[in-house]
């Protein structure tokens, strides 16, 4: 038991090793933490009520200045500090849809991985069905169907991105369901579940942890998207692409209403993008060779 | 070869089905009485059963879906709650749009994509690469909903080259293609790059050069050929974004394509027109798939050699 954790300890080690060595994945790592700062002291950088919410009409459409950093919005508000609590919504969508789509779409993946069969056949074609509609159109779909709403938003993007979770659970647990120690753990008389769960999954978790990082990008994206075409978060709530929705009428006189919460767009994907790829490469070496 | 393309028509029909009941039975949960959207909230409580029965809105899911599968295989997709005319006449008058908007989004994509992700893999390392990697990571982070934006305040409002909406001539075209082509084009190149990074170190291709073949023949007749398989999946992947991020695009430029006409049917809660646009969209991803599959066979002399 001793020696099992060593072993887990310095694999983690020897991981995050390799991906300090990666300059641009530390850097996505860098901006994600400050971007978690921000969600997580949001209510300490900037308050609520009085600045993300409330009306200040004549400071309406200000330019960036010292007192609003990124200027004011079209109801005197400070998108600095909407940005920042922004960043919260846009966060917590994107943790909680990717963990909708990791539970789900892990589950059936690993159902369909090892029992293989009839099981994988069923819940495959089922995925197929759910693939054959872009991503994006079903999560539309979803929230046009149950109404808007953070909830309904989260449920919608985490269902989108299952099954893409499903065919790579699948295919890991594929690929090391006839290993040794699966084995031996049948023969001492473990259940199904227990050897999926237990020792199947925590070996083959380098694919999901890249996928979960880079569907975290994706599922910000798609919120950004709802919320931009009316059908995420809602007004007065900040959220980014709410945000650019709304500074689409002033682009000629007050362009940074759009260029700011995209820009935050931009760089938090691009993050999630880099250190996906720096983990791909330290979890897997041979694919960067 | 015709029995590849029979087999792969055959199995596109299970998810024509599927998929149509998949949305069908999404559109199915939403809340509200269609029968008292269409009449309004003051309507008799008489008047609306009678049209529920008379829309057939009382009968069970699978009946009401085996009758819509019955229309759309007759082109009737129901008819628009909003302007009373069918949504099959209007998805198809604003089809040709849309079909426009990403043919050429697609071609600026894999006109630019493959040279520049073939140039990057085999000057690896050089300053040309390291430049096409930011812009393809950049192209990838992007929404392109914000480029859009961006492009109209740059090359619209300040510069008045191009039109900042409609569809009327050419130059209307350039920023919405840009728009949906880049995020497809940033995939591309990564995908072609690292495909013939992997290529370019087969023995066959250092035999090729052994032998005395010219670089440009190599590269374009030996790689090239065979980093094309996953170039091209990620095309036909690529092109399910391409029609969600039209939906997105045609918003901002107020394009009267498909996807428009579905933003605005949501925001009417005009299911019929929804269930429609969405179904289209899926059976067109379906057929690209496919035709992507056949393509496969094309390039992959192994996969022809399987079904002769």
């Amino acid at each position: 038991m001793e020696n099992q954790r060593a072993k887990k300890r310095s694999m983690a080690v020897e991981v995050w090793q390799r991906l300090a060595r990666n300059k641009m994945a530390m850097l996505g790592l860098a901006i994600l933490i400050v971007l978690a700062l921000c969600a997580i002291f949001a209510d300490v950088i900037a308050d609520y009520d009085t600045k993300v919410v409330a009306q200040h009409i004549p400071e309406r459409l200000q330019a960036p200045s010292a007192e609003h950093w990124f200027g004011t919005d079209e109801f005197g508000r400070d998108i600095f500090a909407r940005m920042v609590h922004g960043s919260r919504v846009s966060l917590v969508v994107g943790l909680i849809s990717v963990s909708v789509s990791l539970i789900a779409g892990g589950t059936l993946g690993a159902f369909a991985g090892y029992y293989g069969g009839r099981v994988d056949n069923v819940i495959m074609r089922v995925m197929d069905i759910f693939l054959a509609v872009p991503s994006i159109l079903l999560a539309i779909t979803i929230v046009a169907a149950l109404g808007t709403s953070l909830v309904n938003v989260m449920l919608a993007i985490g269902i989108s991105g299952t099954p893409g979770f499903a065919r790579i659970v699948r295919a890991a647990v594929m690929s090391v369901k006839d290993q040794e120690f699966v084995e031996s753990s049948r023969a001492i008389g473990a259940s199904n579940a227990t050897i999926i769960f237990r020792e199947i999954i925590p070996n083959c978790m380098a694919p999901i942890i890249v996928q979960a990082t880079l569907s975290v990008a994706g599922a910000i994206l798609s919120t950004a998207s709802l919320s931009f075409i009316g059908l995420g978060v809602q007004p007065p709530d900040p959220e980014w692409g709410a945000m650019l929705s709304s500074g689409r009428n002033f682009l000629r006189d007050a362009m940074h209403l759009t260029l700011f919460p995209g820009l935050a767009i931009v760089i938090t994907i691009l993050a999630l993008n880099l250190l996906g790829d720096g983990l791909r490469d330290a979890l897997d070496p041979r694919l960067k060779q | 070869m015709h029995k590849y393309v029979i087999k792969r028509l055959i199995m596109l029909i299970p998810v024509v089905i599927g998929v149509s009941f998949l949305v069908f039975f999404i559109m199915s949960l939403a809340p509200g009485d269609t029968a008292r959207m269409i009449l309004g909230e003051d309507a008799p409580i008489e008047a609306i059963e009678a049209l529920n029965e008379e829309l057939g809105l009382n009968d069970p899911l699978l009946i009401r879906y085996g009758r819509y599968m019955l229309g759309l295989a007759h082109g009737d997709l129901g008819t628009s709650y909003k302007s009373g005319r069918s949504v099959f006449s209007e998805v198809v008058s604003r089809f040709p749009d849309t079909l426009k908007l990403a043919f050429w989004g697609m071609v600026f994509a894999i006109v630019l994509s493959i040279p520049i992700g073939i140039i990057s893999a085999t000057k690896q390392y050089s300053l040309t690469d390291s430049i096409s990697m930011v812009f393809a990571l950049l192209g990838v982070a992007t929404p392109n909903f914000w480029l859009g934006l961006m492009l109209i305040i740059g090359f619209s409002l300040h510069l008045r080259w191009f039109p900042s909406g409609g569809s009327e001539g050419w130059k209307s075209l350039v920023l919405p293609v840009i728009t949906l082509g880049t995020g497809c084009m940033a995939n591309i190149t990564r995908t072609t790059r690292s495909s013939m990074l992997e290529v370019i170190r087969q023995d066959y291709i250092r035999t090729a050069k052994a032998k005395g073949v010219g670089s440009r023949s190599v590269i374009y007749k030996h790689a090239l050929k065979n980093a094309l398989i996953p170039v091209v999946t990620v095309i036909g992947l690529q092109f399910g974004s391409l029609l969600g991020g039209a939906v997105l695009t045609e918003t901002v430029f107020s394009w009267p394509g498909v996807g428009t006409y579905l933003v605005n049917s949501i925001k009417a809660k005009d299911t019929p027109a929804v269930l429609g646009c969405v179904i289209i969209f899926s059976i067109c991803f379906s057929i690209v798939n496919l035709c992507v599959d056949i393509l496969y066979a094309y390039i992959d002399p192994r996969i022809k050699s399987k079904y002769k």
